[in-house]
């Protein structure tokens, strides 16, 4: 069968800069794939890339077969295929927290005003956050906001799901209920594409991990390998990094 | 129940503040005593007085002038629409990326250049004589007509300007949220960007629409009977200023709730941006 996500020889410059020089990564159906890597080694620009966000310099991304960065492609049609939570959240500011979850549905995908709204409000209730459909963000924790970027990610029953270090701007105590709902989605069997720093949650949910180092894959394979055993030495030089910054729960 | 030592504090402080206000009225009154004292005692002001606050001239004048600024006050309305409109487009087409639009984001551009460089005395004696100048059918050779649409093009450089300061502040993880939900970019500019950029510079917005007001005024010079060209003639028949003043007076009075009215939008936009 064919993987939902299929990137080939992905290549990525900004400037004189390379950022991703190569990389090849699949994501299969219902499978949970975790990018890890200090920062600036290309997680994030590889999900900007997936999500058609950024002009590739070589390579390509599939998208169930289909080679989706031809710029022959219509990338609004593609993107609407996938759902992206961002570190900052990025809800709208200015719409109710309803409304922020119904606009695709709604706008992109045509469906009609109430149908939307039952499915948000049977979202936001899976959630926690029934009570809070009116409200605007602003009024949100960081948790509660992220919960509902998460939901207004879903609304449309994306293809791929893809999460961009979603936890990195929430204050210690609120990292839990995002990561509990995050748990919660991937054994409901969607098909993730996340980047973290959170190695312990991506040791519970991944079932493959990919370390990324200086825009280049180097190594990949299942949580226990890569993050117990790993066998390359950049790798290894990583984790201790992370352990050494108690990070690794 | 408050502590002896918090009374003692409040009592210090309403004290001081008792003693600020003094001082506030105290200085006031003297400035208005002195400035007036040096003003009425000044060698012309009785040929001042009678030229320019005589009250029998503003009792005479008044009618036609307030008929007058009510003319003001339909192009002032009409023009702001228009005004809103055609500014919210070119800046619109300003922040269009991508090599294809060169020659749109271009002919934008050079309009903004053109009308907020050119004086608006200027502007209006092109439009308002040049135009009707060329005898072409169709051009308007109304003045209030020709003077409304020379006050457009001026003030739509301007709030063009201000709608594409509001549009650049919106942060572009809006945008990229914007579109990482499917939104096109014009659904994009029109249901996330805009709201958020009109919200933010409604204050300037507010600021120009004061300025818009007095500058109606200025359709006088094509000869439409307005509230200034009323006291012009007014002011020619016996060669008394007053109608000038009453006219001015009129122009602040229309002006003054604007104003507030910016005062409190700017107050609630930064009680908004703080609690975010």
């Amino acid at each position: 069968m064919t993987a939902v996500l299929q990137v080939r020889n992905l290549v990525k410059r900004y400037g004189e800069h390379t950022v991703l020089d190569g990389v090849d990564i699949e994501v299969a159906e219902h499978e949970v794939v975790v990018l890890i890597g200090a920062s600036g080694s290309g997680k994030s620009t590889l999900l900007r890339c997936v999500n058609l966000q950024e002009d590739l310099d070589d390579g390509q991304i599939l998208l169930d077969g289909t080679d989706v960065s031809d710029p022959r492609v219509n990338a609004d049609l593609v993107r609407r295929k996938m759902g992206v939570v961002f570190q900052a959240f990025n809800l709208f500011p200015h719409l109710s927290v309803m409304d922020n979850i119904t606009l695709a549905p709604r706008v992109v995908h045509g469906t009609d005003k109430a149908a939307a709204r039952e499915r948000a409000l049977a979202l936001l209730a899976r959630v926690g956050l029934q009570d809070k459909a009116s409200a605007y963000p602003d009024r949100l924790s960081g948790g509660q906001q992220q919960r509902v970027a998460i939901v207004r990610a879903l609304a449309y029953e994306p293809r791929l799901l893809l999460l961009d270090e979603i936890t990195s701007a929430l204050d210690p105590e609120l990292v839990g209920e995002v990561l509990t709902l995050v748990r919660s989605l991937a054994e409901q069997g969607r098909t993730i594409l996340m980047a973290t720093h959170e190695m312990g949650f991506a040791r519970q949910v991944a079932d493959r991990i990919c370390f990324l180092d200086g825009g280049v894959l180097v190594e990949s394979g299942p949580p226990d390998q890569v993050l117990a055993d790993p066998v390359e030495d950049r790798t290894r030089q990583f984790l201790r990094r992370v352990i050494a910054a108690g990070r690794l729960g | 129940m408050t502590s002896e030592l918090q009374r003692d504090r409040l009592a210090y402080k309403r004290s001081r503040a008792r003693r600020s206000t003094g001082v506030a009225i105290l200085s006031t009154l003297v400035f208005a005593v002195a400035a007036g004292w040096a003003i009425s005692a000044s060698p012309g002001w009785p040929r001042v007085r009678s030229s320019f606050f005589d009250l029998p001239t503003v009792a005479q004048s008044f009618p036609a002038i307030l008929a007058g600024l009510w003319l003001n006050i339909r192009v002032l309305v009409v023009a702001e629409v228009l005004i809103l409109v055609l500014g919210l487009g070119i800046a619109a087409l300003r922040t269009l990326r991508g090599p294809v639009w060169f020659p749109v984001r271009a002919l934008a551009t050079g309009y903004v250049d053109l009308f907020r460089g050119l004086p608006l005395i200027i502007c209006l004696y092109l439009v308002g004589f040049g135009l009707p100048g060329l005898r072409l059918t169709g051009v308007p050779n109304d003045p209030v007509v020709l003077g409304g649409i020379a006050l457009v093009l001026v003030y739509a450089a301007y709030v063009a300007e201000v709608f594409r300061a509001g549009i650049e502040s919106v942060h572009p993880s809006q945008r990229a949220a914007a579109r990482s939900i499917g939104l096109t970019y014009g659904q994009t500019m029109r249901i996330v960007v805009l709201p958020q950029a009109i919200r933010r510079v409604l204050p300037p917005l507010l600021n120009d629409f004061v300025a818009l007001q007095k500058d109606c005024g200025l359709i006088s010079v094509l000869g439409a009977i307005d509230a200034v060209r009323a006291a012009q003639i007014a002011a020619a028949k016996d060669f008394n200023f007053t109608p000038y003043v009453v006219a001015g007076l009129l122009f602040v009075a229309l002006a003054v709730p604007c104003a507030r009215l910016a005062d409190a939008a700017g107050r609630r936009l930064a009680r908004r941006e703080g609690a975010v």
